[in-house]
């Protein structure tokens, strides 16, 4: 379809100067992570007993997991919808899912003080606790994400397992296994992509419902019982634009055209779905009578009017215009919009909003915060690249070779 | 086949509101490991119209907790009540001083530590169950379970669940366990045990909202009219007498509610039995089954 064949590996360098510099910023995040798993989160952090919970886990995680909403969200319009015409960046968003939600995996593990003990909750269970849920969730979640890549690694290696020296013992075997996975899991991959929709739903939510328990420590603009109901429509809303904006992103890098026919017709779905969310959003604030915590100039109101300004209402209106959606520029500006406001609303809700009863300064991210923040998406940015040049995730145009989908059988 | 399907859809949505509905009803109920017993649950009343904030129950918490401390005469030293101080793993209670309204009498000491709430946020939290409320009432933690998430100490109404950050290997979270392995003994809590001049009276939280109501009545104009933890989060173990307004004493202002009653609802709601994910599970599967139908002319196109 539009000239575009079905996906293979990117064949192109894969040191450029760009990424030599986020890899030097992949390091330096590394270093710092190593000092905190040996000298302790007090070395490194600014968190106290004051202020529990910080970046790693506002941004880090919860903003993690909902900018790794364009997974859940592609493969509803693709394979629950049937929506042919967005195949091509199923692969893309599934795989950025994939490495999101490992990353977020690993800040989680970073942030626990106990980090070796993050497997407990399998064992000991508490049903009343949201973070059990989210954390459940998220395990069950990514390994549907890798079941789900499963196909596109048979795809990769059925009939091109090469293994060197004695290992190429292995080579037939290990050909078979490939093959019988790739048949099982043909025909049970529905179940895998409507369980990964079923999860994701569930702890996009469940992440919402994390700061209801921290009551009147939580500035009321922000708090609110449909929290869990925003934090879902919020992550699906910045589902599509994260897509759009990566696509766009990896084309850029990749020298290829942006695939605007496919894009616009997303942006086109991100009008109504931010429209929606917006309208909970106001609504919520009404009915609470929130607002009239507007009415004075301070940290809080300004960052809700930021967040709901610049984030929602402004992108809301760049998505409904039909010039903007057909222009690259136009749905790309628009989409890292969207994309701040859910980084602001995080943000907010994990940090702006929480206001302990006896704060004696307020929380500040470290620099090694940051430096870990910042470099495990150097790592998510790397591992993706090399990952597109492993694995045929993206869709090149190159004229008419007929399309294969998702399940591919056996080699060509 | 449509018909079919729309009688699923309609099955589904069915269950779907059963299950919205519920979570209404659950509303007021907050159940949590362990619940309060009203006839067994003990509790302390802490009257601050008496405490003379000699930091006595300090050394005495540490003492009993085999935790590192001064020798007793330092505590004499009332510089400390220069700074609001917290509890924290180095000791699991603190007193602090607040000036007197009515100038001329003396400041006011509270001792602070954890209130061993009746339906406590920290247990209802805990992603593994490490906090758990005992038949006294006590809210104790367990070192086995910890993964150090700290979700208990973003819960804690009372910012009380405190973090060792300075360790890299098996940091706990502290705090006032209630003395519960001397309470085990059938001995006082330490704190209670050493206070010089009963500002602290241990027993039955019942027992103890009736002596609050007799002092305050023996006492006209002594007290405000407020026993707090009476009823805020629905009512705590540890409850304070005050001769002037509790927000003054730096005690946060809380609701009746349960902290953790808005949050459990919710989730339950979400969870109620499974329902919600398993009919959001067909209900998927039905569009994705009928849009497939619907192309089937495309074949090839299984997934
Ligand atoms: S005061 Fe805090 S730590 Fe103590 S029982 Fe209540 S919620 Fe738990
Ligand atoms: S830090 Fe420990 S006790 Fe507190 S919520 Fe996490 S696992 Fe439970
Ligand atoms: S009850 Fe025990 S643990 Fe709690 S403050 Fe008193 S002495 Fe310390």
């Amino acid at each position: 379809m539009n000239g575009y064949t079905k996906p293979q590996p990117i064949t192109k360098k894969f040191f450029t100067p760009g990424v030599i510099i986020i890899s030097t910023v992949a390091l330096i995040g590394f270093a710092v992570l190593l000092a905190r798993y040996i000298f302790g989160l007090g070395a490194i952090t600014n968190l106290s007993n004051q202020y529990p919970w910080g970046i790693w886990i506002g941004l880090d995680v919860a903003l993690g997991v909902a900018l790794a909403a364009g997974g859940f969200t592609t493969a509803a319009l693709g394979h629950i919808m049937h929506r042919e015409k967005f195949h091509a960046i199923i692969r893309p968003a599934l795989l950025t899912a994939l490495l999101g939600y490992t990353f977020v995996a690993l800040s989680v593990a970073t942030d626990l003080g106990r980090w070796y003990y993050i497997w407990h909750p399998l064992i000991f269970w508490n049903g009343n606790s949201a973070l059990f849920e989210v954390g459940m969730c998220v395990m069950i979640y990514l390994a549907v994400l890798y079941i789900e890549f499963l196909p596109i690694v048979c795809e990769r290696f059925i009939g091109r397992i090469n293994l060197p020296g004695i290992l190429h013992l292995l080579n037939k075997p290990l050909d078979k296994l490939l093959r019988i996975l790739d048949r099982a899991l043909d025909k049970t991959m529905f179940i895998f992509i409507i369980a990964g929709v079923v999860l994701s739903c569930l702890h996009q939510s469940s992440l919402g419902t994390l700061m209801v328990i921290a009551g009147p420590k939580m500035h009321p603009l922000w708090q609110t019982p449909v929290l869990p109901l925003l934090f879902l429509l919020s992550a699906i809303s910045v589902g599509f634009p994260m897509v759009i904006f990566e696509s766009m992103i990896s084309s850029k890098s990749f020298g290829l055209k942006p695939e605007m026919d496919i894009l616009t017709d997303l942006a086109r779905m991100v009008g109504p779905i931010l429209f929606i969310y917006l309208a909970f959003k106001i609504g919520d604030m009404v009915i609470r009578r929130s607002f009239v915590y507007l009415y004075e100039i301070n940290t809080a109101s300004v960052m809700f009017t930021i967040e709901l300004v610049v984030g929602v209402i402004v992108p809301l209106r760049m998505f409904l215009s039909p010039k903007v959606v057909k222009s690259p520029a136009g749905i790309f500006i628009a989409s890292c919009l969207v994309i701040f406001g859910v980084f602001m609303n995080r943000l907010n809700n994990f940090i702006v909003a929480y206001n302990p009863p006896y704060s004696f300064h307020p929380y500040i991210p470290s620099l090694g915060e940051i430096a870990v923040t910042i470099g495990f998406i150097a790592m998510e940015v790397l591992l993706y690249r090399a990952a597109v040049m492993i694995f045929p995730v993206i869709e090149l145009p190159n004229g008419a070779a007929p399309k294969t989908k998702y399940a591919i059988k056996g080699v060509k | 086949m449509s018909k079919q399907s729309r009688r699923d859809f309609l099955k589904t949505t069915a269950i779907a509101t059963t299950a919205i509905t519920g979570l209404a009803s659950k509303k007021t109920k907050a159940e949590g490991r362990g619940v309060y017993l009203p006839d067994k649950a003990m509790g302390v009343l802490v009257d601050t119209t008496v405490c003379i904030g000699c930091r006595r129950c300090e050394w005495a918490c540490k003492t009993a907790h085999d935790m590192p401390t001064p020798p007793l005469e330092n505590y004499d030293d009332r510089t400390v009540y220069e700074n609001m101080r917290r509890p924290d793993y180095t000791s699991y209670t603190v007193v602090n001083e607040y000036e007197n309204d009515d100038t001329g009498k003396f400041p006011i000491d509270v001792k602070v530590q954890c209130m061993h709430c009746n339906q406590p946020a920290c247990v209802s939290a805990c992603i593994v169950g490490a906090f758990s409320k005992l038949e006294n009432g006590a809210v104790v933690w367990d070192e086995s379970k910890c993964i150090g998430c700290r979700y208990c100490m973003v819960a804690c109404p009372f910012q009380i669940p405190a973090f060792e950050y300075q360790k890299a290997i098996q940091p706990r979270i502290t705090k006032c366990d209630f003395c519960s392995a001397r309470q085990a003994e059938g001995k006082l809590p330490a704190c209670v045990e050493i206070c010089p001049v009963e500002a602290l009276t241990f027993g039955k939280r019942e027992d103890l909202i009736q002596v609050a109501k007799e002092k305050m009545r023996l006492y006209p104009g002594r007290y405000v009219d407020h026993i707090y933890g009476e009823f805020e989060v629905g009512g705590t173990s540890w409850m304070y007498l005050a001769s002037q307004d509790f927000s003054k004493l730096a005690f946060p202002k809380l609701q009746r509610d349960p902290a953790p009653g808005v949050s459990e609802s919710i989730q339950h709601g979400l969870f109620a039995y499974f329902v919600p994910p398993i009919a959001l599970y067909a209900l998927l599967g039905g569009v994705m089954w009928l849009n497939k139908n619907k192309k089937s002319e495309s074949e090839e196109e299984q997934l």
